[in-house]
């Protein structure tokens, strides 16, 4: 890595937290009946209650308190019996009412973890609280040349995004992790949305916003007793980002405090092209939310039942599920924490449940198509293509139908959308030629071209077959069966291989 | 006939539901009355003269059709400017709403129309509700129809003094420390504010969240439980409305029994600061109450003399929450938009030009209370009095079945005579706040004319929670007794107008 990152932490030991908000998957919002679904037309997704119109009331919509309560679970977290929505109160037009419905501090789970693995360890993350409350609208900044307010000569605002349900989900401070902070912090958003997705209460999908991750960074002098001064960095919205705004803000505060400054208790604001994060409002005069119990509401009171239930049908949890297939596919960690980066466990898992040996699903989807989803940013399953195709392919090449060369030609057409796998091949003309009468004719004329190499093959030369093989494969455009050929070059030579 | 205007709501439903009458004639004789008197009353902010015929017209061929027709079909009303009617013009009496048209109905205007009540318009009062006397409306004060000098009461005067004019013979009030009560009791008329949760405060635009309740007024007991059983019930819009059956108020009243009824006379609120008069008048209704056969005692509450600092705190604090909506950027006042301005700017200019000063006193007191470092001291030490105010109730209603005391202190005060002394005018809600800060069911029935000033006094009783219907037994036995000694109505002593 960069010396800048190596002399900070030799210097420094960073301390970092994340809070991370997660849109849930629900089919209405927090506190009304309308539609969360993302991308409609602005302000059509709309009502007196999360337009925050004088005399509208919000009604809890239970299935995001039991999805905060599942999440609650999985993160080992202990469940509130009884506990409140609280008013956090502060004037922004995107905000209906100028107060969003939170919790303060009787938050409905507390005092968890969650468990990561980097580089084989298992790093064991604290959670602090999960919490509920309503997302805010969104402004768009008009006429400006960079979309933010500076500059802009008027707003809009979209309330579409008001009232949807909002889990926030803070980790407690986690020091130790040294040189690997940056990768430990991307591990644990990695985690945390395989473990979402497990749960199957959002969508978890960090280009629309709806996880989104807030990095609190602190350095103390290694050995120091007490920890430093933090800063909180806004919009880290990928993966990526989350691992390069930790080391970006470990080399901005080493340089600070090496420097012999001060680092400020602010907020901060991380740029996906620059990778560096900038000031944005300091929090050095800490805003007064004035927070208070929400008396619209009535309080949230889940009877013990009814989390033991919840907690008895769980799904198996990612950490857990990983484990177990790594054991069962045969595979090293760091191939599995290259499935999970991929986004590619669920595929090889289903392909293989449809009788795939486990190394060629593996194969497969770690491979090509890894390499075209990587091509077009997307996760491996998102490719137009299913685990039955990968299978189909799989099992054409096994029986000879197709050679790997070709089944990567029919894995392009299948995600091209031209059809299943056979009709790919039939349409294209794609399978191996094994006729031998077919081969004869190319194999003869590639003897007849290269005169020499077949006079070095009938003297016992056997290596130089190869030259004449590959001349067939030219002339058949790959589509032979390689080892037929070599078969019919030997014998038409006298050679035995 | 007996003039239209002069019917209770019960005669004049009957005589609709017979055909005697039309619910058109009925609704034109009570504008033809507004047209005649509201101008020295200034009642209604808003008559919706075409709403109000069209509506009575539907009802007329509902009749007609022989559909059925609910218990106050074709009787008119008059609603309090605080509750939302779509399309029509709703201001909470501030500059902040002018020009505010809803688009959705309260709850309590939907049952309203659902009972076929015809709605003549909307009714003066204190701006959002804060007030005691309608003076504090942006739009002008409201006259009590006994000394057009004097005021009606408020927050709801305007309905308060529409009913007590023959401008309406039901209305809708909210009351949040007093504000049914206090005017009931000052226009000679019965007003009662429901158990909390009783009604539904959907659409109700909030002064104090966690106090208001909407009530019905009228002139008689009956007709009163009559409205009250029209808008009561469970509403799942609003969480905070009590999922149980309506205590039957109507049977109640006309039983008018109290015979063996315990009756507790609330010590602390009576004696030094109140109106010999007053004080006169209620000890002649607690003898009354005796010899109609319920057994009167006394009993302390010692915590209702915090009752006033405490609601002094957490209504203004909840009201600077919710008032926070009113920003300009959606709908309402906007001023200092001139293309120069932040939405920030906008929204404190805007404010500042919209809100009264009384608003922006309750504004910045609660702003205050909620602010960190001075919350436990103010709301945290409010909320633990209220919690020991509905301990003394508690205590109270193990001895005995209702409680009653003065309305409010004194009789009607004249116009302007307190607007330079908020402390003072406060003193007018000292009877009535201890009922909202426990949020038990409360009613103000009158209890005949002060000997010093000739002006109605009022009797409050109060009742537990859900126990409404013994609002109705004693205010019904009380009110027939007196009018039987009186020989005649106590508002027919009312000056004409």
């Amino acid at each position: 890595m960069s010396t800048a990152y190596d002399e900070a932490l030799a210097r420094f030991e960073p301390v970092f937290g994340l809070e991370t908000h997660v849109e849930l998957g629900t089919r209405s919002k927090m506190f009304c009946g309308c539609s969360t679904t993302f991308g409609a037309a602005p302000n059509t997704h709309t009502c007196p209650t999360c337009l925050g119109l004088p005399g509208s009331l919000p009604v809890t919509n239970a299935v995001a308190i039991e999805s905060t309560i599942r999440i609650g679970l999985a993160l080992h977290c202990t469940i509130a019996s009884w506990c409140r929505f609280a008013r956090k109160n502060y004037f922004y037009p995107d905000m209906p009412k100028n107060f969003q419905i939170s919790q303060y501090d009787e938050p409905l789970c507390v005092e968890g973890y969650l468990d990561v693995e980097v580089e084989g360890e298992v790093v064991r993350v604290g959670i602090e609280r999960v919490h509920l409350e309503e997302d805010t609208g969104k402004s768009l900044h008009v006429g400006g040349s960079t979309g933010r307010i500076h500059g802009a000569t008027h707003s809009l605002v979209d309330y579409n995004r008001a009232g949807i349900p909002l889990v926030e989900i803070v980790t407690k401070p986690v020091p130790g992790t040294g040189a690997l902070a940056p990768e430990v912090a991307r591990a644990y958003v990695t985690e945390l949305r395989e473990t979402l997705r497990a749960l199957n209460v959002s969508d978890v999908r960090m280009e629309e916003g709806s996880l989104r991750c807030d990095v609190n960074l602190s350095l103390n002098a290694i050995g120091a007793a007490e920890w430093g001064t933090r800063s909180e960095t806004k919009n880290v919205n990928s993966l990526r980002s989350v691992e390069r705004a930790v080391r970006s803000e470990i080399e901005r505060q080493a340089g600070v405090l090496s420097g012999g400054g001060r680092v400020k208790q602010e907020t901060r604001h991380f740029h996906e092209d620059s990778g560096l994060t900038t000031s944005g409002r300091s929090k050095e005069q800490a805003e007064d939310y004035r927070y208070f119990p929400e008396p619209d509401l009535v309080p949230i009171a889940p009877p013990a039942e009814w989390v033991e239930e919840l907690r008895a049908t769980l799904p198996e949890l990612p950490f857990d599920r990983r484990r177990r297939l790594r054991d069962e596919w045969g595979i090293s960690v760091l191939e599995m924490q290259a499935a999970l980066n991929a986004g590619a466990v669920g595929s090889i898992e289903a392909t293989v449940a449809l009788g795939v040996p486990a190394r060629d699903a593996y194969k497969w989807w770690m491979g090509e198509l890894a390499r075209q989803a990587n091509e077009r940013s997307v996760e491996v399953s998102e490719l137009p293509v299913t685990p039955e195709q990968v299978a189909r392919i799989v099992a054409l090449i096994t029986e000879g139908k197709v050679n790997d060369k070709l089944a990567r030609q029919v894995l392009d057409l299948v995600i091209a959308g031209e059809g299943s796998p056979d009709e790919v091949i039939a349409a294209h003309g794609l399978a191996v030629v094994s006729d031998d009468g077919a081969l004869g004719a190319a194999v003869d004329e590639a003897i007849a071209a290269d005169p020499d190499a077949a006079q070095k093959v009938r003297d016992g030369k056997v290596a130089a077959a190869g030259a004449l093989v590959g001349a067939v494969m030219k002339l058949t455009r790959g589509q032979a069966d390689a080892a037929r050929v070599r078969e019919l070059v030997l014998e038409k030579l006298g050679a035995n291989g | 006939m007996t003039e239209l205007t002069r019917l209770s709501a019960a005669q004049a439903a009957a005589l609709v539901a017979s055909g005697e009458v039309s619910a058109v004639e009925l609704t034109t004789a009570h504008l033809d009355r507004i047209g005649a008197v509201d101008g020295s009353l200034h009642a209604f902010l808003h008559v919706d003269t075409e709403g109000a015929l069209a509506a009575a017209a539907a009802i007329d061929a509902k009749r007609a059709a022989g559909h059925h027709l609910g218990p106050l079909a074709g009787v008119p009303l008059a609603l309090k400017d605080v509750l939302t009617m779509e399309g029509v013009p709703t201001t909470c009496g501030s500059k902040i709403l002018e020009g505010w048209r809803p688009p959705y109905d309260s709850t309590v205007v939907r049952k309203l129309r659902a009972a076929d009540v015809v709605i003549l318009g909307k009714t003066n009062m204190d701006e959002f509700a804060m007030g005691s006397s309608t003076e504090n409306s942006a739009y002008g004060v409201t006259h009590n129809p006994w000394d057009l000098d004097r005021i009606p009461g408020g927050s709801s005067g305007g309905s308060s003094a529409a009913v007590a004019s023959y401008e309406a013979p039901l209305a809708i009030g909210t009351d949040t420390g007093g504000s049914i009560r206090q005017p009931a009791a000052v226009t000679g008329i019965v007003g009662v504010k429901p158990t909390y949760g009783g009604v539904s405060r959907y659409g109700l635009i909030a002064f104090s969240s966690s106090l208001d309740q909407a009530g019905p007024f009228a002139r008689n007991v009956y007709d009163a439980a009559l409205l009250h059983a029209a808008i009561a019930g469970h509403d799942p819009m609003d969480s905070t409305s009590i999922d149980a059956p309506v205590p039957d108020v109507v049977a109640a009243a006309l039983q008018a029994d109290i015979r063996g009824l315990r009756i507790g006379v609330v010590r602390e609120l009576n004696g030094e600061g109140y109106d010999n008069g007053v004080r006169q008048r209620f000890s002649e209704a607690v003898a009354l109450l005796g010899e109609l056969g319920a057994s009167v005692g006394e009993v302390s509450c010692p915590h209702f003399d915090y009752a006033m600092p405490a609601y002094y705190l957490i209504a203004p604090s909840e009201c600077s929450s919710n008032l926070a909506r009113f920003d300009a950027m959606r709908y309402g006042l906007r001023v200092g938009d001139d293309g120069t301005r932040s939405a920030e700017e906008v929204m404190a200019i805007t404010r500042a030009a919209g809100f009264g000063a009384e608003v922006k006193r309750r504004i910045m007191i609660g702003t205050y209370a909620l602010s960190s470092g001075y919350y436990d001291a103010y709301y945290g030490s409010a909320q633990k009095v209220r919690t020991l105010i509905t301990r003394d109730f508690t205590a109270a209603f193990e001895q005995f079945d209702v409680l009653i005391s003065p309305t409010t202190p004194t009789t009607a005060f004249r116009i302007g005579e307190r607007t330079d002394d908020p402390l003072k005018m406060y003193l007018a809600d000292l009877d009535t706040i201890p009922s909202n800060l426990a949020g038990n069911a409360s009613m103000s029935v009158p209890c005949g004319l002060s000997p010093d000033d000739g002006l109605p006094v009022g009797l409050q009783v109060m009742a537990p929670a859900m126990a409404d219907d013994r609002l109705y037994r004693v205010g019904a036995a009380l009110e027939a007794a007196l009018d039987s000694r009186r020989g005649h109505l106590l508002l027919e002593e009312a000056p004409a107008l």
